[in-house]
């Protein structure tokens, strides 16, 4: 029985993409890239309009600890700084840059000789490099390796478990990247002081485990986890391979852990040991009204248009996702640039509208909350915007996996009503 | 780019599994057509005349309900359809088709409707509608009927034709029921026959394997929760046999218990009702174990034989406080 943790879903895995090495992007007439596509405070602009920029230059700084630089995908010039859309529909600072023809893939190391002496250095250097978790949550991972005092963080946990359909990018990066993730991971590490690396892969990507396992030293164990949606969910990662719960409301940290998804591993070591920054991410791209799927090394501030242009869509498409299809976001707006927590871009062909209906209690919901929380108690409480038992029944310990709404044969839109919940939550608390 | 169309704005997930409320009501409807099937083959077309007049009078009551509230009839998700062929399957095959039909707009109209409608309801409509009848007509509910009767499919029973509001006639060709033949003479009937089905009894209830039958595979494609049934026939054979072992001669055995009355239909289609069980995991238990119970005290010690239609009833109101004190443990929270 290969570990995992309790409840969880197994949606249909549509990982086509899977077999397809990961191929780079060409780069756009004109890119966007947004000052803040991390979590945290938005980096300050160094350059000015109409100035020549060479691809991984530092063209935007970190304003503050929780921040990430910002460094030029392409050689070309700034073309304008202006405002630029977000998925969540409000505006972000951006830099446009109009590429120069024939740009060079080429990357300037924007200091090419770092000093990497001691821990310090290295969360400097890791800010300077601008790298952010690539799992998707893009929270500056410089912030994520600063241990704060009388913490002891014992195991390091490296995310491969890519547990969403349709992705395959951390597939193609652990059978592509593999000593890159195995080094980068001892050098995390090194730096927060754990003694454990313990990676873990879904049972789907046996040989990206084998090819793991055949490459790391004794260091680093690779461990298989079940395939069940949402196995690569930090908390139900760290259940499965350590047996430790996370508690509500807590970090990993909490129980001794560092989280680091395989790629964010992988960049660390290709990036910061060289001075270069963080201009380009593998993604999926892939759903059925995708003419060749795959996975990209696509430069940072493409915009959703050019990457579908570029794989070729279908006139069949009525969704495009950015992420998974479980926790992905649906857009509207094709002129939204890839950040560094785009993990995937799915185009979808239309699917039949099913109408909502009554809640007939089945209970599949509850089987299936990897929190175990009672979903569909906390729907019926958010529609009536019920907030003193929203929070006595725990809804902020939901993370939007999305179980819930993939089971209940009413299609109730839980994910949304509880979405709608916590912001009218958070907004009462700003009110007070 | 050629792409201009308008895409979809939709709230994650964008994968649905694929279940539907409706498809999980027809495939009750469904799982209840073996049991049925035996109860008209015995009881003849006055049976299956009571199950058209009961399924009839749900969906009619349902439609009026419906358009008076001004809302869109929502006959198409079976589930009304499931409450007209949960009751005709709990009623004596020869009920008066004007009681039956007395007893579907009260199932549906106060049962299901007056509660708020499909998913609102505390009790299981179809035992709400036998409930009213059975302290209506309390002798008709009471009248049973051989099952195998040679003119079954030539004649339609005489009491079934009975004017509204005549006086009920007395058959001259009425039985037992096992449990009744058990309760007021002590005649045990054979296991063998309770398992086949070829006893007297409420229209649906006879034949226990095929409502077995029927259950599991329900329960094999996720649509009934095996737990409740199980709960309730293990909690019940469990009395059954220290009360036998205690005194053999004024208890049964587990066997009979068990395959007699309403029990298999109640345990495996009337307390599995999604709207009207617990939806925790521990609660199944409980509540099955409670239904289980209250089954055993009314049958020993009541004044009626059978007793899974008030077991089942009084188990439903508990839902609630059974859901609130079995919620699961939250993950990464001590309390």
């Amino acid at each position: 029985m290969l570990a995992t943790f309790r409840h969880g879903i197994h949606p249909p895995s549509h990982k086509t993409a899977a077999g397809s090495a990961i191929k780079r992007m060409a780069f756009a007439e004109e890119l966007s890239v947004p000052l803040g596509q991390h979590i945290g405070s938005p980096a300050r602009p160094l350059v000015r309009e109409g100035e020549q920029v060479v691809r991984g230059q530092m063209i935007a700084e970190a304003d503050s600890f929780v921040s990430a630089c910002i460094h030029a995908p392409v050689t070309g010039t700034v073309s304008s700084i202006g405002w630029l859309p977000t998925p969540q529909g409000n505006r972000v600072r951006g830099i446009r840059i109009k590429s120069e023809r024939g740009a060079s893939q080429d990357q300037m190391a924007f200091e090419p000789h770092p000093i990497l002496d001691s821990g310090e250095d290295w969360m400097r250097a890791v800010s300077r490099s601008g790298i952010v978790g690539l799992g998707g949550a893009a929270f500056p991972t410089h912030v994520k390796l600063k241990v704060p005092k009388g913490r002891q963080i014992d195991t390091l946990v490296v995310n491969g478990a890519e547990c969403e359909p349709y992705l395959t990018a951390d597939h193609r990066v652990m059978l592509e990247w593999t000593q890159d993730i195995l080094n980068g991971a001892k050098r995390i590490a090194t730096v927060i002081g754990a003694k454990k690396i313990l990676v873990g892969i879904e049972a789907n990507k046996f040989d990206a485990f084998q090819h793991l396992k055949e490459s790391a030293d004794g260091d680093v164990a690779i461990e298989l986890v079940k395939v069940k949606y949402p196995q690569g969910a930090e908390k139900m990662l760290i259940h499965a391979l350590l047996d430790r719960k996370v508690p509500a409301g807590g970090l990993p940290m909490d129980v001794g852990v560092v989280v680091s998804n395989v790629q964010t591993a992988a960049m660390i070591e290709r990036l910061v040991v060289k001075g270069l920054g963080l201009v380009e991410r593998v993604l999926t791209i892939a759903g059925d009204a995708v003419e060749r799927p795959g996975n990209y090394l696509v430069p940072i501030g493409t915009t959703i248009r050019d990457a579908l242009d570029f794989v070729g869509l279908k006139s069949t498409c009525d969704r495009v996702v950015l992420g998974g299809p479980m926790m992905g976001q649906a857009i509207a707006d094709l002129s939204l640039p890839v950040t560094k927590g785009t993990g995937g871009i799915l185009a979808l062909s239309q699917s039949h509208h099913r109408s909502v209906q009554a809640c007939i209690r089945c209970g599949h919901c509850i089987e299936v909350c990897p929190m175990s929380l009672n979903p569909a108690l906390l729907g019926r409480l958010a529609r009536v915007g019920a907030h003193k038992e929203l929070a006595q029944n725990n809804l902020k310990d939901c993370f939007e996996c999305g179980c819930c709404a993939f089971v209940c044969p009413s299609h109730i839109p839980l994910v949304q009503l509880y979405r709608q919940a916590k912001l009218n939550a958070r907004k009462r608390a700003v009110v007070g | 780019m050629k792409f201009t169309a308008a895409l979809t704005l939709e709230g994650s997930p964008h994968m649905r599994s694929g279940a539907t409320a409706s498809a999980i009501m027809w495939q009750v409807n469904l799982a209840l057509v073996p049991a049925l099937g035996w109860g008209i083959w015995s009881f003849g077309i006055s049976a299956l005349g009571l199950v058209l007049v009961t399924v009839t009078a749900s969906v009619a009551t349902e439609w009026l309900i419906t358009k008076w509230q001004g809302k869109s009839p929502c006959i198409s998700d079976g589930s009304v359809v499931l409450t007209g062929l949960l009751l005709a399957m709990c009623l004596p095959p020869a009920l008066p088709y004007w009681m039956a039909v007395c007893g579907a707009v009260f199932a549906v109209g106060i049962g299901k409707h007056a509660f708020g409608g499909l998913g609102q309801n505390v009790f299981n409509p179809a035992l709400v509608g036998r409930a009213m009848l059975q302290a209506a007509f309390p002798s008709a509910l009471t009248t049973w009927t051989m099952p195998f009767q040679l003119d079954r499919f030539t004649q339609f029973h005489q009491a079934s034709m009975t004017r509204p509001l005549a006086s009920a006639i007395v058959d001259g060709v009425s039985s037992a029921t096992p449990l009744g033949a058990m309760k007021f003479d002590g005649v045990t009937t054979d296991a063998m026959q309770l398992l086949v089905g070829s006893v007297s009894g409420s229209l649906g209830e006879t034949s226990s394997w095929l409502i077995v039958v029927g259950g599991i595979y329900l329960a094999l494609r996720h649509m009934l929760n095996w737990r409740i049934p199980v709960s309730i026939l293990l909690v019940v054979a469990l009395l059954t046999t220290v009360f036998h072992i205690w005194q053999p001669d004024s208890y049964p055995t587990a066997g009979f218990m068990v395959g007699s009355g309403g029990l298999m239909l109640g345990a495996w289609f009337m307390a599995t009702d999604m709207v009207t069980s617990p939806v925790t995991a521990n609660g199944v238990w409980l509540f099955g174990a409670i239904i289980a119970c209250l089954v055993v005290a009314i049958r020993f010690w009541g004044g009626l034989p059978e007793g899974v239609m008030y077991a089942i009833l009084l188990a439903n109101a508990m839902v609630p406080l059974i859901d609130r004190f079995t919620q699961p443990r939250v993950f990464g929270r001590r309390s």
